[in-house]
């Protein structure tokens, strides 16, 4: 049976790893290969590297990151941060990147979506959908949360998956940062109006966050961070627990 | 030493990231007489079938393959370019097993991403394996199960998670990318 999978996200600031609340007020949080391998080890199932601060300040994804870290680590990674062309892609797939994430680049400009599906495949390509709740609406937000944009959520994820993205990791704005745990509502709506996987993001608190949104909904894996990095939560005991409570975990 | 094959599809340094992590050293090259030479070849590959064989073949590398004699691992894109036919862009394969390449009907997320353990193993590629074991996958085509089939999974439908025929092997699931697992398989396939 496939699996739920556990993905640990490391955002990266000049080759550190931090993480913000509500995606602003950076606290660094260690060094990026070691925290990869470390979560190895604890069985993550995949690991992503976000460049934060790219998007905002227009740097690209940390290159030599990418290659130190294909060295070391034996299970897939997804990088993003500022991605906004097909030369970029074809720059990380080649220094080891197993996937791609392109958010913001990808509201402005959508074919961005096909010509990297058309050139690496579907497979490598996660369209990341930043969404917040107003107005009892789920609309898409870009530029780390601080642009609000015309797109409806699950109309964007619908669009995403026509242009050939491979997976969506959704990541709800009202939650990220406040441990309250995962948006249950739109990530049921987007899961259950697309055919490729998505991945749950933004809220994870406790054990029991990653047993609501694997029940709850058709997610087919959940992103954390801080709660990973400050030790919070041991992904070994997570995945146990969970297995426990009788969801496919590896 | 290793020879990976050099073509036009992603993922080739990861190949080379898990040999060197294993301590075996490995070129990566579409050089006809380094392949030849080789012990052992891998061909690697996530990509599309139609630009992928389109690049084999004009570069020859299709004949090189068909004719290599030492153990050849074909991993993925790797596994699906050495069947007969593939339903993706209407591709004419390499034919060295026995079986088609089909989409699968979208009956579940596709493509078939993440971990998943096998129905089925056999052979001397999974020793110290058994069938709980979890390996990573990620692909919307599979190879039909055939005689040439070592190793089934199941998702939407049972297929070919693992084929060999004479020296070649070929694994649809990343070996490079499983973990301790994923090594295991490798170290297998390089031992031979």
């Amino acid at each position: 049976m496939l699996k739920r999978r556990i993905i640990p996200c490391l955002d990266i600031k000049d080759g550190r790893t931090v993480k913000g609340v509500n995606f602003i007020n950076l606290i660094d949080a260690g060094d990026s290969v070691e925290l990869a391998k470390a979560y190895v080890k604890q069985g993550a199932d995949e690991l992503v590297f976000l460049d934060i601060t790219a998007t905002v300040e227009n740097r690209k994804a940390l290159t030599a990151l990418v290659e130190r870290i294909a060295a070391e680590i034996n299970i897939p990674f997804t990088v993003g941060g500022g991605i906004d062309n097909v030369k970029d892609v074809s720059v990380l797939l080649k220094a080891g990147a197993d996937k791609i994430t392109v958010n913001s680049s990808a509201v402005r400009r959508p074919e961005l979506i096909s010509e990297i599906a058309g050139q690496f495949g579907n497979q490598c390509i996660v369209v990341a959908i930043d969404t917040k709740l107003v107005n009892n609406e789920w609309v898409v937000v870009v530029d780390g949360g601080r642009t609000m944009t015309e797109f409806k959520t699950i109309e964007w994820a619908v669009r995403v998956e026509e242009l050939g993205a491979g997976e969506i990791m959704l990541t709800s704005m009202n939650t990220d940062g406040t441990k309250s745990g995962f948006s249950l509502d739109i990530t049921g709506k987007v899961s259950r109006n697309v055919n490729i996987p998505v991945i749950a993001s933004g809220g994870a608190g406790s054990m029991e966050h990653f047993k609501d949104v694997f029940f709850n909904t058709e997610c087919s894996a959940a992103l954390a961070a801080s709660i990973f990095h400050f030790g919070e939560i041991d992904i070994w005991e997570l995945k146990k627990y969970l297995k426990h409570e009788g969801i496919a975990i590896r | 030493m290793i020879a990976i094959l050099k073509y036009n599809a992603g993922n080739i340094k990861s190949v080379q990231n898990a040999l060197n992590r294993l301590g075996y050293k490995s070129i990566i090259t579409d050089n006809a007489s380094e392949l030849s030479g080789a012990d052992k070849v891998i061909f690697p590959g996530v990509g599309e079938a139609g630009s992928a064989m389109q690049y084999l073949r004009e570069r020859g590398l299709d004949k090189i393959i068909i004719n290599l004699k030492q153990p050849v691992l074909g991993i993925c894109l790797g596994l699906q370019l050495m069947c007969r036919f593939s339903e993706e862009g209407d591709t004419k394969c390499l034919g060295i097993f026995d079986t088609d390449v089909r989409l699968f009907p979208p009956l579940d997320k596709i493509p078939h991403m993440g971990w998943n353990n096998f129905l089925t193993i056999k052979g001397e590629l999974f020793k110290g394996i058994t069938i709980d074991d979890d390996i990573y996958y990620v692909h919307s085509y599979y190879a039909e199960i055939a005689s040439c089939t070592i190793a089934t999974c199941d998702y939407i439908l049972p297929f070919s998670a693992a084929m060999q025929k004479e020296n070649f092997y070929a694994t649809q699931f990343h070996p490079e990318k499983s973990a301790e697992k994923g090594e295991i398989i490798l170290k297998n396939f390089l031992e031979l």
